[in-house]
């Protein structure tokens, strides 16, 4: 019996014209929590579809338990006790949530279904991992909370030994955390062996037990979280393996300060939804970043579509540089000097197949067209001059965007807005889901067009960014404004107390 | 990398060369050997074909090394991008042992011809399957603008007269009309495509039914009554009979007027996608609507542009498939827009919307004409054809996705 339950002995694998993985190593103790680390594009995703079969390495080797493994097919991984709970989970979504828990392994005999059975069987899992969720529910209504439990309880039920969680806590409200870290803590006693692959470090800290990091698809070292000391590693010294030097600052220094001026006021703002944001009133100084804050369930996301053109907005009055405004389509929105970037990158941001060139001049056409037709050199000089002021690292600009990391796709999006020369950035979860060393460059430039006298609206999830870039948070609850903060006066407690105001209410209509 | 390149740009010019050195020679010899009635015009086929490779060889691009190394091809790679062209090349060169008298100028431009206005068509369907749509209502469209240019294109002396008193407008007129017949349609496809997010599936297939009932009402009219539509002027007619450059040299058989037609709007539609704005949003509205829709693009008026535009294809085509038969009746057209989908298809449109170009819809055209007139030619059923045809639809496509599946 080997030491460890998993062996990943170095791995390679080439992709045309990249080198993704160069002799990677990761060793699994059973029942630990294992962190996977790394800036975005370091491998770390591609080193997992290794293990579960969805790219076959070009060298190197797996071993399970000491065994020898040759997995082909995620089917082979699932069945040799290797479970994915992917990053972005795609349910079906008009079937019921036990039917996606047992989907493709349906129980019942010679192809007839035993639907009491699978509902014992789903309602007995639920009980064990404390999940109020009614099998019969359709997972298309649920929370991602909800759906990664579910995703969880599908490798319990499989008696997976290997769970792999690929950022886990993405789009999860604290309480949220709270209860997975709950079940993985219960997991792990049992024997469970979890990769943990996140950005976030309190986390990391927090939940595994060794921490194994990742550099430009090279192995740089693996490290037990705390010493028999019972010293603990700390959050530089991670970064500082992950980017390869040192980080002192998370945030770049804000210099200047707001003015007085109201680029933007919104009085009033209530949704043509019953159920969205009601009431929304607020100013918008030129040169400010105005943080919203809140939790899941908010109406943060909503509400800046409706001001974008996105979704109706049934009252309230909107005054854009003094004058009225009403947000019809997002076309209007734009030659008004408005830019959004969403929150789902690749639902709503990117044109995957698509050339990096026509990402970043998309918005922006009828600039470089004469009688609609396209002056195609000013274009592509331009996306050049944009997408190397914001350093996207590509071997050319016809290079699919599919084929970038999340971190350039993303520097890719801001340089699509910045082309349109937008006054008024609306930058939803600009970070989501992105490298340390990106998000420093995206606050970067954050701070680059705030000196150009340009205004930002940002929708933060993450505390220490919502905090660290702001010049003032307006916290939402529910759907209605329930507090602002001023730079200076803000702290994590109050941000929370203001996001959870209703929060008797929140735990029957969020989640 | 940079030495591959240039071996295999050196390795096509040469090639190309050799092939120019063996056609002018053969060329020569041919009369002198008694070779007329065993190789025909192959000479002038390996001319033209040395010609175009020795110069693409020599005229390539150089490519950056990055780009050089992420297009990194092996030679299964290469079998695989190019499967169906190669199958077709093999099976050319079996119906020209078989037949040697299919390697003639007049075969070519035949197929030529016969490919034109199926190109046409093929090019407005594009447009709609780039958006992930599809229009079923394409043949339907050829019917009605064949019926309504060709109902007023009667010779003044044709007993059977649609309009008995209508006088000889001019020959561009009808035209007109037949194609603003058919864009009024593709506007309704569109309408109901873009106002009420119908798939183009439903709407194209309604708007489908309503053209043809619609078409044989007007049809129908009397004095009509439903006959087929004959008597058609001759210089309605000459836009798709007349033959260009007919007999310059001894047995030349001139060049179809519609070839020339076909190129033309190949190189306006390539413009289009390539060069304007609309065509550019055809391709992210296909990539990710949502996105284009965040984008600030006006995804309606777009959605309304491609089936106009389209609709406006199928009419020329229809206008041309009546000058060219000089007739027309309601039944003109039916099942067009199948073949013309799976010229697409084979051509690398994807049906997922964002991915097709202009030359591989050209390829996938004449993959499907020579493919058929070549199998006519050697005598195969016209049974054996349809599974032949149905075979290459299934396999190429099968082949199209693996690309997109390499692990």
């Amino acid at each position: 019996m080997s030491e460890y339950l998993l062996e990943m002995k170095n791995i390679t694998k080439t992709f045309p014209g990249v080198k993704a993985l160069d002799n990677v190593n990761l060793n699994v103790r059973k029942g630990t929590v294992h962190a996977l680390m790394g800036e975005n594009g370091a491998g770390k995703s591609t080193l997992m579809k290794c293990l579960f079969g969805i790219y076959e390495p070009d060298g190197g080797e797996i071993y399970l338990e000491g065994q020898k493994a040759s997995i082909h097919s995620a089917r082979q991984a699932m069945d040799k006790g290797i479970a994915m709970v992917h990053q972005e989970l795609h349910p079906i979504r008009f079937r019921s949530v036990m039917e996606n828990v047992y989907l493709g392994r349906f129980p019942g005999h010679m192809g007839v279904v035993d639907h009491k059975a699978m509902y014992d069987k789903t309602k007995a899992l639920f009980d064990e991992l404390e999940l109020d969720v009614d099998p019969l529910a359709l997972a298309g209504e649920q929370s991602a909370a909800i759906l990664q439990m579910m995703e969880i309880a599908r490798a319990v039920d499989m008696k997976a030994k290997i769970i792999i969680l690929d950022e886990p806590t993405s789009s999860l409200s604290d309480r949220e955390v709270d209860h997975l870290f709950k079940i993985i803590n219960r997991l792990r006693s049992q024997g469970v062996a979890f990769v943990y692959i996140s950005h976030k470090m309190k986390e990391i800290l927090e939940i595994s037990d060794e921490i194994t990091v990742m550099r430009d698809g090279t192995y740089v070292g693996t490290w037990p979280v705390s010493n028999e000391k019972g010293e603990k590693l700390t959050i530089d010294f991670i970064i500082k393996q992950m980017v390869g030097r040192e980080m002192t600052n998370q945030f770049p220094a804000r210099e200047g300060k707001p003015s007085d001026e109201v680029v933007l006021k919104v009085e009033n703002v209530c949704s043509t939804a019953k159920k969205s944001f009601q009431n929304v009133s607020f100013e918008l100084h030129r040169q400010e970043i105005l943080g919203i804050g809140g939790l899941v369930g908010a109406q943060r996301t909503e509400f800046v579509e409706a001001l974008f053109g996105l979704r109706g907005i049934a009252s309230g009055e909107i005054l854009l540089n003094g004058a009225r405004y009403s947000a019809k389509s997002p076309g209007f929105a734009k030659s008004k000097g408005l830019a959004l970037l969403t929150e789902e990158r690749r639902a709503t941001g990117i044109f995957g197949i698509l050339p990096i060139l026509e990402n970043t001049v998309i918005a922006n056409q009828r600039n470089y067209a004469h009688l609609g037709i396209l002056n195609d050199s000013k274009r592509r000089v331009d996306a050049d001059a944009e997408c190397k002021k914001l350093n996207v690292k590509t071997p050319s600009l016809n290079t699919l965007i599919q084929n970038l990391s999340g971190g350039n796709q993303q520097k890719v999006l801001i340089a699509r807005w910045l082309l349109t020369n937008s006054d008024i950035l609306i930058l939803d979860e600009p970070t989501r889901g992105i490298d340390v060393g990106a998000k420093y460059e995206i606050y970067n430039i954050m701070l680059e067009q705030i000196a150009q006298g340009k205004s930002i609206i940002m929708i933060s999830s993450e505390m220490p960014e919502l905090m660290g870039m702001s010049d003032r948070i307006m916290v939402m609850c529910e759907g209605r404004v329930t507090g602002f903060l001023n730079k200076g006066e803000y702290t994590q407690e109050k941000v929370m107390a203001l996001a959870t105001q209703f929060a008797g209410r929140k735990d029957n209509t969020a989640a | 990398m940079a030495e591959t390149k240039s071996r295999s740009k050196r390795l096509m010019t040469m090639g190309g060369l050799i092939f120019l050195a063996i056609g002018i020679i053969l060329y020569f010899v041919k009369e002198p050997m008694g070779l007329n009635r065993k190789i025909y015009d192959l000479p002038v086929f390996l001319i033209i074909i040395g010609a175009c490779s020795a110069l693409k060889g020599y005229m390539a691009k150089e490519k950056t090394e990055e780009e050089a190394a992420l297009a990194g091809k092996t030679f299964s790679e290469f079998l695989t991008n190019n499967a169906i062209l190669l199958a077709m090349l093999v099976l050319v060169v079996v119906i020209c042992i078989l037949q040697p008298r299919f390697m003639q100028i007049r075969v070519a431009l035949d197929i030529l011809t016969q490919s034109s206005t199926k190109l046409i068509m093929a090019l407005g369907i594009c447009f709609t399957l780039l958006i992930a749509g599809t229009d079923l209502s394409a043949g339907r469209m050829v019917g009605l603008s064949a019926v309504v240019s060709a109902s007023m294109m009667q010779t003044a002396t044709y007993a059977n007269r649609f309009f008995p008193d209508l006088p000889q407008v001019a020959v561009w007129m009808p035209i007109v009309i037949a194609i603003l017949a058919c864009m009024v349609f593709g506007a309704l496809n569109g309408f109901l495509v873009a106002k009420y997010d119908m798939h183009p599936f439903i709407a194209t297939l309604a708007v489908q039914v309503i053209i043809y009932g619609a078409c044989s009402l007007y049809f129908d009219m009397p004095p009509n009554n439903s006959q087929p539509i004959g008597g058609i002027r001759p210089d309605f007619a000459q836009l798709g009979q007349m033959r260009l450059f007919n007999g310059v040299y001894r047995g030349f058989p001139g060049i179809s007027i519609l070839i020339p037609i076909a190129v033309v709007i190949c190189i306006v539609i390539w413009f289009i996608l390539n060069k304007t704005v609309f065509g550019k949003n055809v391709y992210a509205i296909g990539g990710n609507r949502e996105a284009a829709v965040v984008a600030g693009i006006n995804v309606f008026r777009n959605i309304m542009g491609i089936f106009i535009l389209a609709s406006c294809l199928y009419g020329v085509a229809g206008v041309l498939e009546a000058a060219r038969t000089a007739g027309a009746t309601n039944n003109y057209g039916n099942g067009y827009e199948l073949d013309a989908i799976a010229a697409c298809v084979v051509g690398g449109v994807s049906l997922n919307g964002g991915i097709g170009k202009v030359g591989g819809i050209i390829m996938g055209v004449l993959i499907f004409t020579i493919i058929q007139y070549g199998l006519q030619f050697i005598n195969v059923s016209p049974m054996w054809q349809q599974v032949i045809k149905g075979v290459i639809i299934a396999v190429a496509v099968a082949i199209d996705l693996t690309k997109y599946r390499r692990k």
